[in-house]
């Protein structure tokens, strides 16, 4: 069985048409693993009837040859997407027992490729979060474990999707990116993650976090498998207004065009003070792989760089503000009953978000109130136009950059923090390329001397999402990055 | 016509502005695909968008931008070519969003005008501020259960042009000639039915009152009145509320306030102190609405004609007053009958016919000119009878009424009924003879000098005729007979 799991997803498309596996039998494989991994708490659902009747209808696909990007292969759910008859709570108390009508965009063209639903993985409340600690589940554990046995987050928010790939309890999963959702677990958990450009995957059922800023993409333990998933979920989508009607490359051919000729940035704003000196390392090593492929290395600057995080942390709570008005208890999800509407509504919100999502409802509120709304909001603003323009200039020299993906490896689960700003840090690195609207991919370059996985981050032209894979597959070769975590399934042996 | 108020201590101003919401004429919701059919059974044109389920997004309606489009080229405003869409923020049971889409800082249109001619044969001017799309809210009912509330989604998501007035006019007339004139325009092009009794035509009134000349007084605004007559009685009782509170040394609160139809009074809402706030801002689920020049030109170019341009018509060619000219071309289809009832005859007769005679009958039956049997043919036939001496206009007055009952032809009724005018001049003399014969004493009387008496001769001669005599032969041969 851990043969089946250590396939690529590449290798067991491959092996599914030559014969040699069967959907079925993958799948099953991978149920099994979702089971023998459960005390992760990755999933918060398991679909596995639905994941054997998919599969047994992706054998007969593949069997009259018409089989799809991803046919047969076994996926994951983070929870924030809506799934047609699948509980979609969004981990969130306040959508206890939701169970939509319909499937959402992404998802939707996933399973018309083929991909075969395994059930919905944990993430933060709302995606609210940086270490799945936030989410009415509990929180998700990552595989990789400390030298004193700690149990350590998997990121967030994509936490459970991010842990799951890495445990082998899934092949591929889907994530959401706000600030760094997608590229943050994908570095604490040593597998690849893709925040495609905004625009290029459809927002459409997908739970909204910040609407301007949330984009959705693919997991995957290898560079090419992330570039397979993305060409199947990707796509124009009449029926979300931000989706581009840009045309998709082929993202699989831009795997092996190397990076002989290209020009790499390294932007000198993130040398940040404090930062781990491993994660230093790291990156200049980085640099030197792609100086090696051919690549030229120029030093760039992001002037705007530290004000970065302010700003973000003013757009997305305000945007989540009003997006999560609609949690009123009047239509779906939790009521706590009183005697007014007013009272209903407080009863209700403050029973069904937690402490964070309120905490960010708050601070949205605040800063879109009358009278604060220029000093914050239209700031704010004024400094996500500024951190585009610097992206703007950059890319007119570079033709993509490269940083840590982190500033530190994952830190332990129930790690005691007084301030959230603290919290807040780890998405120094990836907020600028959501609120630029940049793709951005984060993959596996090394270990830290605790054993643990460190990132790099890879930052592109919008729709330019095929540089990033052949760059990732240039640091991909050299970085030969083939450490697995301990609680892997089919690892424990 | 002076539009000043009495008042205990001098005259008073009234200022009034007025923000119509006009429901755009449309068979889907602004954002979702969702039907706008009245009348449907509770929440059954609701989407998934339209309930605010998670992860759904609202995707425009381009028929909706045309029809706002058309209706700010109408009133000959400027389309703004880019606008953004805005969240409007609060929490209700019938707002599944948490929000409203609106438009709050970039409109779809800008500033336009609005013409009005009033009875009294004045023109005024009234400015129109801005256009801008919204999404209407839902229904709330809470008279259906003890306990609980009902809510219908059937209206959450219609999209509703809201058209703000500036402050501009001076009477509760002249606002209640503005919706009509507005209303008059949004039916001409087909962009809102205009029809206040199902809402799809509201108004909230903005009224302060000042002394001549002075700077505005605070005002309040009264939501969400949906007759001509609720908009003139809300006017006028806050007009006489703000004087009395004035006058007595007091000071108007700026605040919201409602209308009671069935006392015809306002009360307060709330204050300024608790208005909502909003937190507008765009909407991140929404780009821009960028709209193409030629877009503009286009539906411009395939606009129809409007009720200013026929009345103008109306005025320089065939010669009508400025108020009669507006009273028949507030409806496209009441200007369209009269086009071809006037043609070839007198065209101010035909106006006279329609505005007094057709409009009253149709007015006293309760009947619309699409039910009535009256066609224009008919009526230009009845006109033409009168125009050749045919009958006279009082006949014709029994003439009308005949047509209205049966929808007969003119020429048919006077036919059958024997109503043709009398001009032999001999058979009027024999009349005249017959007057005088019987009348011998008042004969003397009025050559005796008392003139008056010639209007007594005319009527008897008349009712001899059984009002049939030409009347203008009867004059001439009488005189000739008595002064003679």
């Amino acid at each position: 069985m851990s043969d089946l799991l250590s396939l690529s997803a590449v290798a067991a498309r491959a092996a599914l048409e030559s014969g040699e596996i069967s959907a079925p039998e993958l799948t099953a494989a991978y149920l099994g693993a979702v089971e023998e991994t459960a005390p992760l708490n990755n999933y918060v659902a398991v679909t596995a009837d639905r994941a054997l009747e998919m599969a047994a209808a992706s054998q007969a696909r593949i069997k009259s040859g018409e089989a799809g990007l991803i046919e047969g292969i076994p996926v994951g759910v983070k929870d924030l997407f809506c799934t047609a008859g699948v509980v979609s709570t969004a981990c969130s108390r306040i959508l206890e027992g939701f169970t939509p009508t319909y499937e959402s965009t992404v998802t939707a063209n996933l399973w018309r490729e083929g991909g075969v639903m395994l059930g919905k993985l944990n993430c933060d409340e709302f995606a609210m979060g940086s270490g799945n600690e936030t989410s009415a589940f509990g929180p998700a554990i990552n595989p990789w474990q400390g030298g004193d046995g700690v149990d350590l987050v998997p990121g967030g928010s994509s936490g459970g999707s991010a842990a799951a790939v890495a445990a082998r309890a899934a092949l591929l999963a889907t994530g959401t990116d706000t600030g760094g959702s997608i590229r943050q677990p994908a570095a604490f958990c040593g597998i690849v993650g893709m925040k495609p450009t905004y625009g290029r995957c459809s927002r459409w059922g997908i739970v909204a976090f910040a609407s301007s800023l949330d984009q959705a993409g693919p997991f995957s333990r290898t560079v090419a498998d992330n570039a397979l998933m993305m060409q199947a979920m990707a796509g124009h989508d009449p029926k979300d207004s931000t989706s581009a009607d840009a045309p998709l490359p082929d993202l699989m051919a831009a795997l092996d065009k190397g990076v002989k000729g290209m020009k790499i940035g390294v932007p000198a704003e993130y040398v940040m003070d404090g930062m781990d000196g491993e994660v230093v390392a790291l990156w200049e090593q980085g640099q030197a792989w792609l100086r090696d492929a051919g690549a030229e290395l120029v030093e760039i600057s992001l002037p705007h760089t530290k004000y970065a995080l302010p700003a973000y942390y003013i757009i997305a709570p305000a945007e989540a503000s009003s997006n999560l008005a609609r949690y009123d208890g009047v239509r779906y999800g939790l009521r706590v009953e009183a005697d007014s509407l007013d009272e209903m509504y407080a009863g209700t919100r403050a029973a069904g978000f937690g402490e964070e999502v309120q905490r960010r409802i708050l601070i949205g509120t605040y800063v879109l109130s009358a009278g604060y709304y220029d000093a914050y909001y239209l700031k704010a603003q004024k400094v996500r136009r500024l951190i585009k323009q610097d992206f703007d200039s950059a890319f007119e020299i570079v033709d993509a950059i490269l940083t840590p993906a982190t500033p530190t490896a994952a830190f332990p689960v129930g790690r005691k923090v007084d301030d959230p700003v603290t919290n807040y840090l780890n998405d120094v690195f990836t907020v600028p390329a959501n609120l630029a609207g940049l793709p951005g991919m984060a993959l596996p370059a090394g270990l830290n001397s605790d054993g643990l996985p460190l990132g790099l981050q890879i930052l592109g032209r919008p729709f330019d999402e095929a540089s990033l894979y052949s760059i990732g597959r240039v640091i991909e070769d050299a970085a030969a990055f083939s450490a697995v975590p301990q609680r892997r399934a089919g690892g424990a042996s | 016509m002076s539009n000043l108020v009495e008042g205990r201590t001098g005259e008073w101003e009234v200022v009034i502005g007025l923000e119509v919401h006009a429901q755009v004429a449309s068979n889907a919701k602004l954002f979702s695909g969702a039907p706008t059919a009245f009348g449907a059974d509770p929440n059954a044109n609701v989407s998934l968008v339209d309930a605010a389920m998670p992860g759904m997004l609202p995707v425009i309606n381009q028929e909706c931008v045309r029809q706002a489009i058309r209706t700010g080229l109408g009133l000959k405003a400027e389309i703004n070519l880019v606008s953004v869409f805005d969240r409007k923020n609060y929490f209700y049971a019938d707002l599944p969003q948490g929000y409203q889409i609106s438009q709050y800082k970039q409109p779809i249109v800008g500033e336009g005008v609005l013409r009005l001619d009033m009875p009294d044969g004045t023109t005024r001017e009234i400015g129109i501020e801005r256009l801008h799309l919204e999404q209407d809210a839902g229904k709330s009912m809470h008279d259906q259960h003890p306990s609980k509330s009902y809510i219908d989604l059937n209206r959450t998501g219609v999209a509703l042009m809201e058209i703000v007035s500036r402050p501009d006019m001076r009477s509760a007339a002249e606002a209640a000639a503005y919706v009509r004139k507005l209303r008059s325009i949004l039916r001409y092009l087909g962009t809102c039915d205009g029809n206040m009794e199902e809402g799809s035509l509201r108004a909230d009134v903005n009224v302060s009152v000042r002394r001549p000349g002075a700077e505005f007084g605070t005002r309040t605004e009264t939501k969400n009145l949906n007759s001509l007559r609720f908009i003139q009685q809300a006017i006028d009782y806050e007009v006489a509320r703000q004087i009395e509170i004035i006058e007595d040394g007091g000071e108007i609160d700026q605040e919201t306030r409602l209308f009671d139809t069935s006392t015809g009074t306002t009360r307060a809402m709330r204050s300024k102190e608790d208005a909502h706030d909003y937190r507008y801002f765009p909407d991140p689920d929404l780009l821009p609405l960028v709209i193409p020049q030629a877009e503009v030109d286009e539906l411009s170019a395939a606009l129809p004609e409007l009720p200013d341009q026929i009345r103008d018509r109306l005025t320089g060619e065939y010669g009508l007053s400025a108020y009669d000219a507006a009273v028949i071309t507030e409806e496209r289809e009441t200007a369209a009958y009269y086009e071809a009832a006037s043609a070839g005859r007198d065209r101010k007769l035909v106006a006279n016919w329609m505005t007094v005679e057709l409009f009253g009958a149709l007015n006293k039956s309760g009947q619309t000119l699409a039910d009535c049997k009256v066609t224009p043919a008919a009526l230009g036939g009845l006109v033409g009878l009168i125009e050749d001496g045919t009958i006279s206009g009082k006949i014709a007055k029994d003439v009308f009424a005949a047509m209205f009952e049966s929808g007969k032809d003119a020429a048919a009724i006077v036919e059958e009924q024997g109503l043709k005018q009398v001009s032999d001049s001999g058979a009027i003399e024999v009349m005249i003879d017959e007057v005088l014969a019987t009348n011998q004493d008042k004969v003397a009387e009025y050559r005796g000098g008392k003139d008056k008496l010639f209007g007594f001769f005319v009527g008897q001669v008349m009712k001899a005729s059984k009002g049939q005599a030409n009347p203008g032969m009867v004059n001439q041969l009488l005189r000739a007979k008595l002064d003679g």
